[in-house]
């Protein structure tokens, strides 16, 4: 018999958009309605086209004024509501989030050009998870351990990035509503339409007006979200640099914070592990979401005696990797989320090469108009290297090799970050080990980019302070019960 | 047929020597990690196939089908069918390709042969199929006994007590002389695939170990399952044979095939399968020579899908034959 002519060419298997309903404009959502900005506005647009999809309202500082204020109002009903009723309203918001989970996968991936099989299967879920998990909570904090009578903080400011622009609302809104807080939320500047959808499930779910606000804007709304002297806390997740200036602008105010920041997780395979599984691990911790994660391991730490085989093995997986149109059901990396972000992945692989570091990505043929970037890999890098030290939020992995366990943990731990790290080994005790010492707030074993409501996210050192998600998330909403996140 | 690059493996000839050097090397090959292969396996499942491809997809799958069946009560009408219906699997539509083999047991092989010819080829089941529990010598003349009787192919099955007992060096030996026991009085052989159960191995590290095993002894398909032991062939389970496949042919030079057998019911599910032949072996793999399908009521569903594509309409069970 004569070998097929044909390659196996999988057709195109686009989502269908007309689930979604995009409008011309839209406004903010204060006090339980869609209002329109007293500022100026913004386009937000599909990464992978370049196509406008709809002129978004620029919170002022009035704005935000009247989000807080609204905010405020409601706080009075909401934080002596009971827990259990409370919760009603967090398990019909999950439902809610579940019945029109495609709608909102779709729209996920039109405006922030990740792949529709990773909003559809990964995104989505979770954030249903983490309100259903939080609405189990809001009748039970007396039990969370954080001491006796539980109290809210009041008005929550919360600022979100462009990555999992859903998933970082859940972690956010969820947790906060259920300790009977009520929050301003600022979507980031590039990807606000899911929040926005996420406000119309507000209206549906009929939560009382105030409870959450939604204020789209850029840096400087932002700002003046931070600086509002009415808002008890701030929780934010992005750059390190604005975590910084977060940190700065609410010094003495009395303000708590939360802050999620940046990371260079190192991934270190170990020369026992199970090498296939690995491999797998290495592509989703670094090409899952485009690399615009910040827990991605963006660092391959690779014991050198099996360095050669491991690299083979990835870049052979690498070539299988399908970039495109993000709604196909088929494609594995999306679009890069906008011209800056990709600018800045140009700029740092630059670098690298010029440090001296070897480039290699599969030959990909990627889309004419949109942002893209192939998924890359570095080899012969070193600590030294500005591609193994800074972040560089998208598909681009740098690889170096050790020679020991303490040589891996090391280099592990000489970054200024400690968000997360992963272990690949097939030697149980040699896992706890590592887990004992790499200085990062979560350690992967034979796994990565694992998330779940029940299990705490933070960093260490720069990847900033508090955690979010299980019942440690709680600690972030509460009043101060002389508990510190590490206690639990 | 395998182009065999004796160079290639002769260079293992000493890990075959001995028990000792041989359960070295199969016990340093590198480990499977269970979650993470059920992920991939899982991950892959989600593909989408559509329109062309998936007509593509449906004439390859029917291609590649051994139409089954090994039971007790088979009688000579029934094979007959079968072969049948192997032949002409739509017999109202002449573009409709054959399947690759029909297989069944080693005493009814002349009667499949006398309808198929040469058009299908004829497996036969050997080493007393399915438990494997005979003295070598039964096993070995079962196998002569299909070959003389016509038998294009031969599906033997291991001695699950003795790889499980850790006597692997007995494994590979049984296969080897099976092989032996393929050839034809003109120097030709029987095409030769090994049989795991992997139901019974049960670990993906040792279905990895089986792999290597098979192939070091000179088999020309791994195998999954005899169909009479659950869990039969599955995604994870054909991933971790599919890697070891490419990993050996990467070693050696040497191409093997990869059959998974019982349990492959739907289209949908044997797309699945080719997706993931397609991105973990590659497409070096996507021929009937190199990949096979041991199913029975799989190739009626890829009939359906086959006759929806090009009408547009599902049809009835009764518009497809039963043989």
């Amino acid at each position: 018999m004569a070998k097929n002519s044909t390659p196996f060419e999988y057709a195109p298997a686009p989502e269908s958009r007309s689930v979604v309903d995009i409008k011309a404009s839209y406004g903010l959502f204060i006090d339980g309605d869609f209002v329109d900005g007293r500022g100026s506005s913004f386009k937000t647009v599909n990464p992978a086209t370049e196509e406008t999809l709809a002129e978004i309202a620029e919170a002022s500082e009035a704005d935000i004024d009247l989000a807080v204020r609204a905010a405020r109002k409601a706080f009075r009903g909401w934080s002596r509501m009971p827990g259990k009723e409370r919760a009603k309203y967090l398990f019909r918001i999950a439902r809610i989030i579940q019945e029109r989970g495609r709608e909102l996968a779709v729209l996920e991936s039109i405006d922030n050009g990740k792949p529709i099989k990773e909003s559809r299967d990964v995104d989505v879920p979770i954030v249903a998870a983490h309100f259903f998990y939080y609405a189990g909570w809001a009748d039970k904090l007396e039990y969370a351990g954080l001491g006796p009578n539980p109290q809210p903080l009041g008005v929550a400011g919360q600022i979100i990035p462009w990555n999992f622009p859903l998933l970082m609302l859940a972690w956010k809104i969820a947790p906060a509503l259920a300790c009977g807080n009520t929050v301003v939320l600022k979507p980031a500047e590039t990807t606000p339409l899911t929040a926005l959808l996420f406000a119309e499930i507000c209206q549906q779910a009929d939560l009382p007006p105030g409870v959450v606000n939604i204020v789209t804007g850029a840096g400087s709304t932002g700002q003046a979200l931070v600086a509002h002297p009415d808002v008890d806390k701030v929780a934010f997740t992005g750059s390190t640099d604005v975590g910084k200036a977060i940190a700065r602008a609410i010094a003495g105010t009395g303000k708590l914070a939360t802050l999620e920041l940046g990371g260079k997780a190192a991934n270190i395979v170990f020369d026992d592990a199970a090498l296939d599984q690995a491999v797998e691990g290495i592509v989703g911790g670094i090409f899952f979401n485009q690399g615009h994660v910040c827990c991605a391991g963006s660092r391959l730490l690779v014991q050198e005696s099996v360095a050669e085989e491991v690299l083979h093995r990835l870049k052979r997986r690498m070539a299988t990797l399908r970039v495109g149109d993000p709604l196909d059901k088929n494609t594995d990396i999306g679009a890069i989320n906008s011209a800056e972000q990709l600018a800045k992945i140009r700029e740092l692989s630059a670098i690298g090469e010029a440090e001296g570091a070897e480039r290699w990505a599969p030959a990909c043929d990627l889309p004419s108009s949109g942002f893209w970037f192939p998924p890359t890999v570095f080899t012969g890098v070193t600590q030294a290297h500005r591609i193994a030290r800074e972040e560089v939020f998208g598909p681009v992995l740098s690889v170096l090799t050790f020679r020991t366990p303490s040589e891996a943990i090391e280099k592990a731990n000489n970054t200024p970050y400690g968000l997360s790290a992963g272990v690949w080994t097939e030697k149980g005790s040699r896992i706890l080990h590592m887990a004992n010492e790499l200085r990062a707030g979560v350690v992967w074993a034979n796994t990565f980019n694992k998330f779940d409501p029940t299990s705490p996210f933070g960093g260490y050192k720069e990847s900033g302070y508090g955690r979010e998600g299980g019942r440690q998330g709680l600690a972030a909403y509460l009043k101060s019960t002389g508990l510190k996140g590490g206690d639990l | 047929m395998p182009t065999t690059a004796p160079t290639g493996l002769a260079a293992y000839s000493e890990v075959t020597a001995s028990e000792a050097s041989l359960k070295r090397f199969l016990h340093g090959l590198p480990g499977v990690d269970q979650v993470g292969a059920e992920a991939r396996a899982a991950g892959l499942g989600t593909r989408s196939i559509k329109t062309s491809a998936k007509a593509w997809a449906l004439d390859l799958a029917i291609r590649m089908v051994d139409l089954t069946t090994l039971e007790g009560q088979d009688t000579p009408g029934k094979v007959r069918a079968l072969a049948g219906k192997a032949l002409h699997p739509d017999p109202s539509d002449p573009t409709c390709p054959s399947v690759a083999a029909v297989c069944v047991y080693g005493d009814l092989v002349g009667e499949v042969k006398e309808i198929v010819g040469s058009q299908v080829n004829v497996a036969a089941v050997a080493t007393a199929f399915p438990s494997g529990r005979a003295s070598m010598d039964i096993k070995l003349a079962d196998t002569r006994d299909a070959v003389a009787n016509g038998a294009d192919e031969i599906d033997m099955v291991i001695d699950r007590g003795a790889f499980l007992a850790g006597r692997y060096l007995q494994v590979f030996e049984e296969i080897v002389a099976t092989r032996e026991a393929c050839v034809r009085p003109d120097g030709s052989h029987a095409h030769l695939k090994v049989i795991f159960e992997t139901g019974e191995l049960q670990t993906y590290d040792n279905v990895r170990r089986a792999s290597w095993l098979a192939m070091l002894a000179g088999t020309d398909f791994i195998k999954t399952s005899t169909g009479k032991v659950q869990p039969a062939a599955t995604l994870p389970v054909t991933l971790v044979m599919l890697e070891a496949v490419r990993d050996f042919r990467e070693a050696t030079g040497v191409q093997i095939g990869v059959k998974p057998a019982g349990g492959i019911r739907t289209a949908k599910d044997a797309i699945k399968y080719l997706v993931m032949v397609n991105e973990i072996a590659g497409d070096d793999w996507l021929d009937p020579d190199w990949f096979r399908f041991g199913a029975s009521t799989l190739l009626n569903d890829l009939l359906m899908q086959r006759t929806k594509m090009t009408t547009g309409r599902y049809s009835g069970p009764d518009y497809f034959t039963l043989d």
